[in-house]
């Protein structure tokens, strides 16, 4: 094949079925990306002859001749296209995975497409932004603040890695010229619930052309453990095995090929033979706790599964006060059992890693994962390697949620690497994030509350059943999570929960946004509106009733010794904004006709800044010969945005501008140790241990510049490039040259824990209307106001919460995974697992609440997370105001709502 | 996506270069679902693009689409004005869950095989009362009412290595008026149910077209206009509960009660 690319000329004979993604992608055109690999996600866009067209649909044979523009040929003679140059101005992008597709689209419409942008960009997806930025860029928004020395905290200055977001030289994870030498793994994954493998024939694999290895139960370290990324790995279950020769969800891992391309690995998988004896399976959590059913794990107590008899990994059981006296005391009664579902990250950069040893014998893994540190440590315990011999590391993540905080594409490469002296790159499918990743685990909430007639309420009761899937991970501490904040927010004295995480035959849960408190969140946000009605009460008066107080205690079901506390507490102004919100009339109206009902709800969250077992970092900071600043730090960049924080902080306490400070992050060879990026620590920990070096090593220079110029301390000042010594300017490279000729170290480590953790609210409202025939539903009006301590970034945190919200929206709505009777997936790909495009995503309004917190850095505390737990429950609430019916069970998507509204007409409505 | 089996690649000038259709040969038009998922039965991609077919041509007797015409194509296209139907083209255009970037390369002829319920392209084809050509390997051409060519999810008339040519869509029935009627679960996602009426009037009968609620599409037609019970009725008679598709983009019941809702909407329209 002969074309052009981008105004050079290529020459290339691909095998006949590939496509121009992995075409372009070979030839060294990273930024043409893979989100979905089947034409939903539009991540690949480029032009060809000048139509946009999704490159991994386009038989690379058909480009023959053709002139194809990536966006790395966009910018021309160094300037940016118009399009570009508007997604870094409104920084138009969060992880940025996604930003390539949409500038190559954005870019080639007419002005007729530009008026009608939902239709012009459904076929470009993002999970980040909730399309807010996005927006922006279209309407020429300025999202920017400047660079201003030391006014950093509270501006919005854009990512440092901003210009290669947008021109496409932004590093993912495959985006790096693949080591020589290179093999591709592709794993053949179980098509049955629950069975135990017999035998595995790999004779036939063998003999497939470029099939190097295959690597079965029988060829892995027997060694149980569990891929849930935490720092303590005891609160997870040791069920797994990195391959097993029992199967216990349809798509689980049973054996690897690895091959000289893709395309022979996977024939190899294909030419497996597995005899399996099939075992009965259970998918529902409650028949899984009923003696006799199917048990999963059979193992010791060595394993932290509590009840592996029964299928219970973990159940948790807490009283405070008595809910039998709180009853007794009440004047209204509300029960009622509220559904949550599942709900796939879907971050567009599917899960991958790349394994190699080095000449000096070491190991070194590129991957995607939110927690390099820890996965560091389990294939240290699971190889047998050395900590010193092995290297785990990150550039940039194309997003995560949660999804990427198990390890799931880093031992199988590895162990390949181990065992065949090569490189090995395994990179999921998007079908595989469906069927073989992890999901936001499903519960269902059984939940009591009474209250005075005033609406004090007198108890709070709840039974939470978890379904953890087959394997364990995040399964207990999602419960536990559960069973605190969403019920701690209220100072009711006497509460009571039950929790169960159980074991079933389906695919297993994980950490998603949230982590465990949406689910419940969305059973008391929406009980607590039918014990309102009850009593006759607004719906936001018994919350203003209720909710903690600044100050207050935090009255958890699981008596723990906590170091929970409250850094600081906005509450009360999320709730006002919300509730003037709603009442400004603002945003669009009611359509037309009696048949479209409107109505409001409100919904409220509380996040713990921080998990409760340990959690740690740590980060240096050193000044450099031209007088700018370097911090290293082990934190992920998944499109958080964490590292354009930790610059600020870095600006802010050195008093110079940002683009003075440069970072390395996420690298167990590179920089400090970090317990991972997630959890809504990003704020709290990482960031806590830059702001921590920051000002030792400002204290440090200040120290050195007074030693130096013979002043006190006292009269030294520390400005952009110089220290103010007195009346004398020293430049700071002038410093940094006499400290190096006394052997000074202009350096600072320090670490930061997560102890003690704070606290962060939200409160979101919305205003819908829905019609009553068909069961549309429309979002008129809806804001989230969040108490996120100082805002470090307005621009980038507006981001998360937008971002929160049209992902919470997604799983209110839209989004299912459905299984069919065998309990494999049905919908494993983009086109039939919806999450919101741009139509989807109404306008969000932002309110942030004004606090400072004594504990996060410069006064800021966590966000990502707590966005998305009150949109669910909201949309519920609004529902049953416009309608007078209380829907359970998300999604409330029009065909799951339309028959209960009909009941509604035929009653006289 | 990669399609790893492929071995070869054929790029005929005419179709009768392909006599012998062996397991493995597919055909290859715009390749939009082709590389959308594993082929893995597939090891021959054979190239309808070579063979160089008029996309789009109207006269007098109505228009003439290529199968390999590309949905931008017959987007770009205009019909005259005196087509009252004309419009549908764009409407079911639209009707796409995939953006206008698809559409560069997206076949006419290619949604129609595919035989999904949603398919847009069958959804017009079949209101607008269209006629197929199809190409047999081994036969002279023969032509299917478009009505008759879905035969159920992804599921259709054509004979192994049939191949589809080009869609007459008549004159009479573009010279119709229509009403026009979609829901979708997500905003612009893919069809739940897309009722299309078409009407000669102020006096011709009500020919209705359901699709996407269906496996396959329904056609109804009244020789004058019904009822809302006749409408009903009639519904009852040609769709039984079974009919009604089931599947992660609508419930059979809420694509049944979208059928009565819009049809009789469109009733109502093409009446007044």
């Amino acid at each position: 094949v002969n074309l052009e690319v981008n105004g050079k000329r290529f020459a290339a004979t691909p095998a006949p079925g590939d496509c121009l993604r992995v075409f372009l992608r070979e030839l060294g055109w990273y930024g043409v990306k893979k989100g979905c690999d089947g034409g939903d996600c539009g991540a690949c866009t480029v032009w060809v002859d000048e139509k946009p067209v999704h490159s991994c649909l386009y038989p690379v044979f058909r480009a023959e001749g053709k002139r194809v523009t990536t966006i790395e040929g966009l910018a021309k003679d160094g300037q940016l296209h118009p399009m570009q140059r508007a997604f870094l101005d409104a920084q138009g992008f969060q992880c940025g995975y996604c930003t390539a597709g949409m500038i190559m689209t954005g870019a080639s419409l007419t002005d007729e497409q530009k008026q009608d942008l939902p239709r012009a960009l459904k076929g470009n997806l993002c999970r980040c932004t909730g399309y807010g930025s996005i927006r922006d860029a279209f309407a020429g928004i300025h999202n920017v603040a400047p660079d201003a020395a030391g006014e950093s905290r509270g501006a919005s200055v854009p990512s440092p890695f901003a210009e290669a977001i947008v021109t496409g030289q932004a590093r993912y994870t495959s985006d790096i010229p693949m080591p020589e030498g290179l093999l591709h793994l592709k794993v053949l994954r179980s098509p049955h619930a629950h069975a135990k493998i017999l035998s595995i024939d790999r004779s036939e694999a063998m003999a497939v052309p470029g099939v190097v290895a295959v690597f079965t139960w029988e060829d892995v370290p027997r060694r149980r453990y569990s891929t849930a990324i935490h720092e303590d790995n005891r609160v997870d279950p040791d069920d797994t095995y990195l391959l097993d020769n029992v199967a216990r969800f349809v798509g689980q891992r049973i054996a690897a090929v690895v091959a000289e391309t893709e395309g022979a690995a996977e024939e190899g998988c294909r030419r497996l033979e597995v005899e399996y004896e099939l075992l009965p399976a259970v998918f529902d959590p409650e028949e899984a706790m009923v003696p006799g059913a199917p048990i999963l794990h059979d193992v010791g107590g060595d394993s932290h599964i509590l009840h592996p008899d029964r299928n219970v990994f973990l159940e948790l059981h807490g009283e405070v006060g008595s809910v039998a006296d709180g009853f007794a005391q009440a004047d209204a009664i509300y029960e009622g059992t509220y559904d949550a579902p599942r709900q796939q990250h879907v971050h567009l950069e599917t899960m991958q890693s790349i394994a190699w040893r080095s000449e000096d014998g070491r190991l070194h893994i590129r991957t995607s994962v939110q927690g390099p540190f820890i996965v560091k440590g389990k294939l240290c315990y699971l190889f047998g390697i050395m900590p010193a011999d092995l290297h785990v590391f990150t550039e940039r993540v194309g997003g995560g949620f949660g999804g990427k905080q198990d390890m799931m594409s880093e031992d199988l490469p590895l162990l390949a690497t181990i065992k065949t002296g090569r490189p090995v790159k395994w990179e999921f499918t998007r079908e595989e994030q469906f069927i073989g990743a992890t999901t936001r685990h499903p519960m269902k909430t059984h939940v009591k509350l009474g209250a005075k007639k005033d609406g004090t309420l007198t108890a709070m009761q709840f039974r939470i059943v978890s379904n953890t899937g087959a394997y364990g991970n995040h399964g207990g501490e999602t419960l536990a999570n559960g069973m605190s904040g969403p019920w701690a927010i209220y100072k009711c004295p006497n509460k009571k929960g039950d929790g169960y995480a159980v074991y079933t035959n389906l695919h297993c849960g994980g950490g998603f946004r949230g982590y465990g408190t949406g689910q419940p969140t969305f059973a008391v946000e929406s009980a607590l509106d039918e014990l309102a009605a009850l009593l006759e009460i607004d719906p936001i008066e018994i919350r203003r009733k209720n909710v903690v107080g600044a100050g207050d205690e935090m009255l958890s079901v699981l008596q723990d010794p906590s170091d929970l506390t409250m850094g600081s507490y906005g509450l009360d102004q999320c709730i006002d904004a919300v509730e003037k919100a709603l009442a400004s009339g603002r945003g669009l109206p009611k359509p037309p006709g009696e048949d479209w009902l409107a109505g409001s709800g409100i919904g409220l969250s509380m996040l713990d800044c921080v998990p409760p077992t340990e959690q740690r970092s740590g980060s240096e900071v050193a000044l450099l010969p031209d007088g700018g600043y370097h911090f290293t730090v082990g934190s992920v960049e998944i499109g958080n945005g964490l590292v354009t924080a930790q610059q600020q902080v870095v600006a802010q306490i050195m008093g110079c501008a940002t683009a003075r400070v440069s970072l390395l992050n996420a690298d167990t060879d590179k920089t400090p140790y970090d317990s991972g990026t997630f959890a809504s620590v990003g704020m709290m920990v990482p960031t806590k241990a830059v702001e921590n070096a920051a000002v030792a090593l400002r204290d440090k220079i200040l120290a050195f510049a007074a030693e130096t110029t013979n002043l006190p301390p006292a009269k030294c000042r520390l400005e952009e490039a110089a220290v103010l010594c007195g009346k004398r300017r020293v430049p700071l490279t002038e410093l940094y040259s006499l400290a190096k000729e006394k052997r000074e170290m202009l350096s600072c480590f320090r670490k930061a824990y997560g102890s003690p953790r704070t606290v962060a609210f939200m409160a979101y409202g919305v205003r819908l209307a829905v019609h009553r025939v068909t069961g549309e539903i429309r979002i008129l009006f809806n804001v989230e106001a969040v108490d996120t301590g100082v805002v470090m970034n307005p621009n980038q945190v507006r981001g998360q919460v937008i971002g929160g919200v049209v992902q919470g929206l997604g799983w209110a709505l839209q989004e299912k995974m459905v299984y069919n009777a065998d309990g494999a997936v049905i919908n494993p790909t983009l086109r039939n697992y919806r999450i919101p495009a741009f139509a989807d995503a109404p306008v969000t309004e932002v309110f942030f609440a004004d606090t400072y917190d004594k504990i996060g850095p410069l006064g800021a505390k966590s966000i990502a997370e707590n966005t998305i737990n009150p949109v669910a429950p909201a949309i519920g609430n609004a529902l049953k105001a416009a309608t007078g019916i209380r829907f359970t069970a998300l999604p409330f998507s029009e065909d799951r709502i339309f028959s209960k509204l009909q009941e509604l007409q035929t009653a006289g409505g | 996506m990669n399609l790893n089996t492929v071995r070869e690649i054929k790029r005929p000038r005419s179709a009768d270069e392909i006599r012998q259709w062996r397991d493995g040969d597919a055909w290859l038009g715009g390749g939009t679902w082709l590389f959308s998922e594993p082929q893995i039965a597939t090891d021959t991609l054979i190239d309808l693009e070579t063979l160089g077919w008029q996309a789009i041509a109207s006269g007098s007797g109505g228009i003439e689409i290529g199968a390999t015409c590309k949905i931008a194509e017959l987007y770009a296209f205009r019909p005259p004005d005196e087509w009252k139907s004309g419009a549908l083209i764009g409407e079911c255009c639209r009707a796409f869950l995939s953006s206008f970037k698809i559409w560069n390369e997206a076949t006419v002829g290619g949604n129609i095989v595919m035989s999904l319920p949603a398919g847009p392209m069958i959804s017009l084809t079949v209101a607008l009362e269209g006629t197929y050509t199809l190409l047999p390997r081994e036969a002279p051409p023969r032509e299917v009412r478009a009505a008759d060519f879905v035969t159920g999810n992804h599921a259709n008339v054509l004979e192994r290595g049939e191949l589809l040519r080009s869609i007459h869509l008549p004159a009479t029935a573009l010279a119709k008026s229509f009403a026009f009627r979609r829901s979708e679960l997500t905003h612009l996602g893919r069809s739940s149910v897309l009722l299309v009426g078409t009407r000669n009037k102020p006096a011709g009968g009500l020919t209705l077209t359901v699709t996407a609620a269906t496996v396959k599409p329904v056609q109804l037609t009244f020789d004058a206009s019904p009822t809302a019970a006749q409408l009903r009725a009639a519904i009852d008679a040609a769709i039984p509960e079974s009919l009604y598709l089931d599947d992660v983009h609508g419930s059979p019941s809420h694509r049944r009660h979208l059928t009565y809702h819009y049809a009789e909407q469109i009733r109502q329209e093409l009446d007044s």
